[in-house]
């Protein structure tokens, strides 16, 4: 990324000559570095768990569940999932795991997303580690300048996440069968992927691009009674951004990590009904 | 009940009346207090240094009362900035153990007896003398904000908004210049070289609540707030760590309300080309 | 010490407040070369601290109100003490004056058809007051702020320089003005970061340097509120007017220390909060006095029916005019009554559920609760009277604002006395510095221009006032006996002294008492010495602060002693009427000789007093009043002249 790692020089930042001869990088005294730390931590394990079993190209449909991670499926070489979000624009040729091709979307609007990006400035390239703790960088041009400048694309990131919040939707309808495909029935993973698309939905539609979509580019909100109202209710959405975020990126790795058990056999999903 | 008292230094704070009541005389005398532990950089822009301070405290004060009593008693030439002292003119911006703060609303009871309390002055800011920086800085980048553009053709006392139209400039209204987000802001803390280019988040804000006012006519007059915001004001500086909120004394939330709803107007008129073609088409059937 | 730094300025304005800034924007605009000067950072001043708003008959929510009613219950809450010119002019310019904010970028909040909403206020019969939620005061001053940016910006266009016809010095204080004979010739200002005297040369002069509060233990001012504008006046040689007249707010915070005299905004009682005394009483229903017995509840019931239905019910005497309350919660707690810090209880913890207290009261909400750490939802707070304004001031020409006696010298806002009269109503004052902040930056302008020749400056009271202001450094070699002293201990004991002696009940005794005290600190205060050096050193700036309180307290001492009536901010406990007699008499504070003489003994005192006799009120405006209501304020041979 643009922020490179070079080891404080005396005289700049905190420690320009012009500004109070105070030696100390910061003088906080709280334990300013958990916070980051354990973003960091969290967005890692994250990454990790994510790349395994997006690259595993196994044990993702346990019937009648199919885990988000590969939804929609769209190459041929997915399982078939009865009624299931297979859409095989890819044809046959693609032979990594089909996982690859529709995580770019959520991954995308994950990594564009305003929370995020204060997440992984904060915890990963240290820019800043925390408030009023100098950064160790000899220049910054945050996002002014390319790569980072991409960052102004979140918002086609957003249009792509809601059609993939649809399809997750219809998964999540098709949850309320039984492994023979029967209807009207339930079990701990559809109380599951309920919850996941829940999530889903609340931390999509909080999204501070959703909300200037919706509502916030307008200069006279009195003209648009109803694009007012949605706003207000996106924006209560917005406050728990991060919140949302984090509940969100949880419940997809469960809901993942459970259809995982069930595929490979380690339990039989509990019925309900 | 009228006899009354000289005053002398002695008396200890008393109501309106001058004779204080016994109830009164009896439960102010200060049983809560205690003696602090404190380090204050004194110093200018030559050179200085923490100095150790041993002063007391009592029972509902703040730091800013701690320093006035140093001033009173240990320092008299400590220079500190206040003005209200209520948290309302932004004046007494400091930093109390590594966070930018305002004196006057950081409560003593925040902070254990043990502990001993560092204050310094802003970091950002080129060093004056002791607690005080020079914040012309902010004076330069609040001129280089094109003020609000009166509608032409709209008398005074002819204006009118509606309420829900002018409650986000308004949030953006309640800042009191306490330059705490300029001070914080990472973008010029650590990185002197970028003030020319960066306004920081309080006129950042400003331009924001301009570009929101609902009878501001800049456009009309071929000024465009978003493209400046982008190009002159530095907005791409901003990674939208949140600090700024974080600190901000009024609570306004100015990453969330200012700085991304910016970001994203900046984003229809730069880096959306769906947006900008629905502009361009819009703009030549209706013109 | 004759090569200090000059520059030349059409008109200076001293004070960055409301008024000032209004002056200073209208002198600008009427081509004058402006310079303003603070003693804060710009857009700092006091006038942020303002709550309620900005009163002005514009009739966006009550149609029925004009300017007349306005100018009646402006001199109606002044005891018909007012210079009613500029009552008339006031009430008339107001609305003007805030529909002009608008086309400057400030955004009221509004009513149901786009317009400025308008609020009711103690003392205004109909919603008149502009607002911005309660910190209206802040966009004022954010307005007039930004409004001069935008001015120095077409200067920048037009010249290259932000700073050619407008300009701010920051952080500077002004000890003297200068004059050649009688006219202003400019004034001698130090810079607060380095200690660096200059001079601003100038032929017109706006003192808008707000008030006096600082003298005061007990205040909602700030520190700036040392009276500096009235006393620059006053060594200028202009007279300051009824400076007996100081209005105590009833509720300040009383606890904790660091935050007594802090306001309690009046919306809290407007909204049902209720005072009580230690034993739990709702002790204003004993100090009805008789003149309000008819118009205020005499149950606890009636009172509280009242917030529903007042139309058929009588007001909460809660709601008394604040000098009645301030008077009874001073009773209260001499009496043994009050709260534990020297206060009354301010409840409204009992009188309403926690949710519609922090939607009512969100900025008191806070307040208590960031300073004081009480959560006013749960239990109530401890309030007591604090000094808030003064009515008194600088005397000025009612439609110039000009001081008399003195060409060139202008005076606006609270530092100019004689709009409020003995008591002013809320949201008069942030109107007031709009109205008489534009006229007096009118005239200076053009007083100015109209000038074939700047007066000269003259080197010897620049040497004069620099040797003044460097005093307090030499302090120890002082001869005239005596340790140096702390201006710190000076003056808190000042504080204390005018808080005891000439505060909210005034008796004779301890007014002579007070004068006897302040001539001692005189002699103190010439004695006091700091350490250190010039750059920002607050114990110099007080130390040079101390005559300008010191000359203030003086002229409030002496106006309380000589006026032997109640009226207003002014009440005798010896003398507990309103005389009507009093009413067309101005008290005028001047300096006398012994003020001019640096060798004079301390003990004697500054100033001088003496009697004027106010103009008639003009028929036309006497005849928007009924003659029943006249009787109450005016002489006998007033009515029938």
């Amino acid at each position: 990324m643009a922020t490179g790692t070079e080891r404080p020089q005396l005289n700049t930042g905190v420690h320009d000559t012009t500004r109070a001869a105070i030696t100390a990088r910061h003088l906080r005294t709280d334990r300013w570095w958990l916070a980051p730390a354990a973003t960091a931590a969290g967005l890692l394990a994250f990454v990790i768990y994510s790349t395994w079993r997006a690259f595993g190209n196994a044990h993702y449909y346990a019937a009648p569940y199919v885990s988000p991670f590969y939804s929609p499926c769209l190459a041929e070489n997915c399982e078939p999932m009865k009624g299931g979000p297979n859409l095989e624009i890819f044809g046959s040729w693609w032979g990594l795991s089909p996982a690859l091709i529709i995580l770019i979307f959520p991954l995308g609007f994950r990594m564009t997303c305003y929370y995020y990006r204060k997440a992984y400035y904060r915890g990963f390239w240290a820019s800043p580690p925390a408030c009023a703790v100098a950064e160790p960088h000899k220049k910054y041009s945050g996002e002014t300048r390319f790569p980072l400048i991409l960052q102004n694309i979140h918002r086609y990131f957003f249009y792509a996440a809601v059609p993939v919040a649809v399809i997750l939707t219809y998964d999540t309808v098709l949850a309320f069968r039984n492994s023979d495909y029967e209807w009207g029935h339930m079990g701990l993973g559809t109380i599951i992927m309920v919850v996941n698309i829940v999530l889903i939905w609340a931390y999509t539609l909080s999204c501070h691009s959703c909300r200037h979509v919706i509502g916030g580019k307008l200069k006279h909100f009195s003209k648009h009674p109803v694009r007012y109202r949605l706003w207000g209710w996106v924006g209560k959405l917005n406050h728990r951004h991060m919140q949302l975020a984090w509940a969100s990126l949880i419940s997809v790795a469960l809901a993942d990590f459970y259809v995982y058990l069930l595929a490979s056999g380690v339990f039989d999903d509990p019925r309900l009904f | 009940m009228s006899a009354s008292t000289t005053p002398t230094q002695s008396t200890p704070p008393s109501s309106a009346s001058s004779t204080p009541s016994p109830a009164t005389s009896t439960t102010s005398t200060p049983a809560t207090s205690y003696e602090a532990k404190f380090k204050v950089w004194r110093g200018d822009a030559e050179g200085g240094e923490l100095k150790d301070f041993a002063v007391e405290v009592n029972e509902g004060e703040v730091v800013l009362d701690i320093i006035h009593r140093l001033q009173a008693t240990q320092a008299s030439d400590l220079a500190v900035r206040w003005n209200c002292k209520a948290g309302k003119c932004g004046s007494c911006s400091a930093e109390i153990n590594g966070r930018p703060r305002l004196l006057c609303m950081t409560r003593m009871s925040t902070f254990t007896r043990e502990e001993t309390i560092t204050v310094t002055p802003l970091r950002a800011f080129p060093i004056v003398r002791d607690l005080v920086t020079n914040v012309s800085f902010n004076y330069q980048k609040a001129r280089e904000v094109p003020a609000f553009v009166p509608p032409p053709g709209v008398a005074a006392g002819e204006y009118r908004m509606q309420q829900v139209d002018v409650e986000r400039s308004q949030e953006f209204r309640k800042c009191i210049e306490c330059f705490l987000c300029q001070d914080t802001c990472h973008v010029v803390r650590d990185h002197e070289e970028n003030k020319t280019s960066f306004a920081g988040p309080r006129f950042l804000m400003r331009v924001a609540e301009l570009d929101m006012h609902p009878l501001d006519a800049a456009e009309e007059t071929g000024l465009d707030r978003k493209e400046t915001a982008q190009d002159e004001h530095g907005l791409g500086y901003c990674n939208i760590t949140k600090c700024c909120t974080e600190v901000c004394p009024e609570g306004i939330k100015i990453t969330d309300n200012a700085l991304i709803p910016l970001k994203e107007r900046v984003a229809d008129k730069k880096y959306d080309p769906l947006v900008w073609l629905g502009n361009k088409i819009r703009r030549r059937t209706t013109g | 010490m004759t090569q200090l730094e000059r520059e030349q300025w059409d008109v200076v304005v001293v004070g960055a407040g409301g008024a000032g800034l209004r002056a200073a924007i209208e002198a600008r605009e009427r081509g004058a070369r402006t310079a303003v000067i603070c003693k804060s950072l710009f857009g700092k001043a006091h006038t942020v601290m303002a709550e309620g708003g900005i009163a002005a008959s514009m009739g966006n929510v009550n149609s029925g109100d004009n300017w007349q009613v306005h100018f009646r219950d402006t001199m109606r809450g002044g005891k018909f003490l007012n210079q009613w010119r500029m009552a008339e002019l006031h009430a008339q310019e107001a609305p003007d004056r805030v529909w002009e904010l608008e086309t400057w970028g400030a955004l009221f909040d509004r009513t149901a058809d786009g317009k400025i909403s308008q609020r009711n206020f103690g003392g205004h019969e109909y919603p008149r007051l502009a607002h911005v939620g309660d910190r209206t005061g802040l966009e004022l001053i954010r307005t007039l702020q930004q409004k001069i940016v935008a001015l120095q910006q077409e200067d920048f266009r037009e010249f290259g320089d932000y700073e050619a016809r407008l300009k701010v010095f920051q952080e500077c204080t002004v000890t003297s003005v200068l004059k050649e004979g009688e006219r202003v010739s400019g004034t001698f200002c130090y810079e607060r970061e380095s200690g660096r005297f200059f001079v601003l040369e100038a032929p017109a002069v706006v003192l808008a340097t707000g008030g006096i509060g600082k003298s005061f233990k007990v205040t909602s001012n700030s520190w700036e509120y040392t009276g500096d504008g009235h006393a620059l006046a006053l060594l200028a040689g202009a007279p300051l007017l009824n400076m007996e007249f100081v209005q105590f707010h009833p509720t300040g915070m009383v606890w904790p220390p660091s935050v007594k005299g802090i306001l309690v905004t009046e919306s809290v009682r407007g909204d049902g909060g209720v005072l009580r005394n230690s034993e739990g009483k709702r002790f204003m229903f004993d100090y009805v006095p008789d003149v309000f017995k008819e118009k205020y509840a005499e149950s606890e019931e009636e009172g509280d029916r009242w917030y529903e239905d007042p139309d058929n019910n009588r007001r909460p005497p809660e709601l008394l005019p604040r000098d009645e309350v301030a008077r009874a919660i001073n009773s209260e707690v001499k009496a043994g009554r009050g709260s534990p810090h020297g206060g009354v209880f301010l409840d409204v913890s009992t009188r309403m559920p926690p949710e519609v207290i922090q939607r009512r009261l969100p900025s008191m909400y806070h307040q208590f609760k960031e300073l004081a750490d009480v959560d006013i939802t749960a239990e109530a707070m401890e309030v007591g009277p604090t000094c808030h304004y003064v009515m008194g001031g600088i005397a000025v020409d009612s439609d110039t604002a000009a001081t008399p006696g003195v060409p060139g010298l202008y005076a606006a806002g609270e530092v100019a006395g004689g709009m409020h009269g003995s008591n002013r109503l809320g949201g008069n004052s942030l109107s007031d510095l709009l109205v008489f902040g534009r006229r007096a930056g009118l005239h200076a302008a053009e007083y100015a221009a109209g000038l074939t020749e700047r007066p000269a400056l003259d080197e010897g009271q620049i040497d004069a006032a620099a040797t003044e202001a460097l005093r307090p450094f030499g302090a120890e070699e002082s001869a005239d006996g005596g340790p140096p002293e702390n201006p710190y201990s000076v003056h808190q004991e000042l504080q204390q002294t005018m808080n005891d002696l000439v505060g909210i009940i005034r008796r004779e005794g301890e007014m002579e008492q007070a004068l006897e005290k302040l001539g001692e600190l005189r002699g103190r205060a010439a004695r006091a010495g700091v350490e250190g050096h010039r750059q920002f050193n607050p114990g110099w700036h007080l130390a040079i602060d101390l005559r300008n309180m010191l000359l203030v307290s003086e002229c409030i001492a002496l106006s309380a002693l000589e006026r032997t009536e109640s009226r207003g901010g002014h009440t005798r406990e010896d003398l507990p009427g309103m005389v009507l007699d009093w009413r067309r008499v101005n008290l005028h504070c001047r300096l006398n000789d012994s003020a001019r003489d640096p060798a004079a003994d301390p003990a004697l005192g500054r100033i001088t007093l003496s009697r004027k006799t106010t103009e008639p009120i003009r028929p036309d405006l006497l005849d928007l009043f009924d003659k029943e209501e006249l009787v109450k304020y005016l002489a006998e041979e007033e009515l029938h002249e």
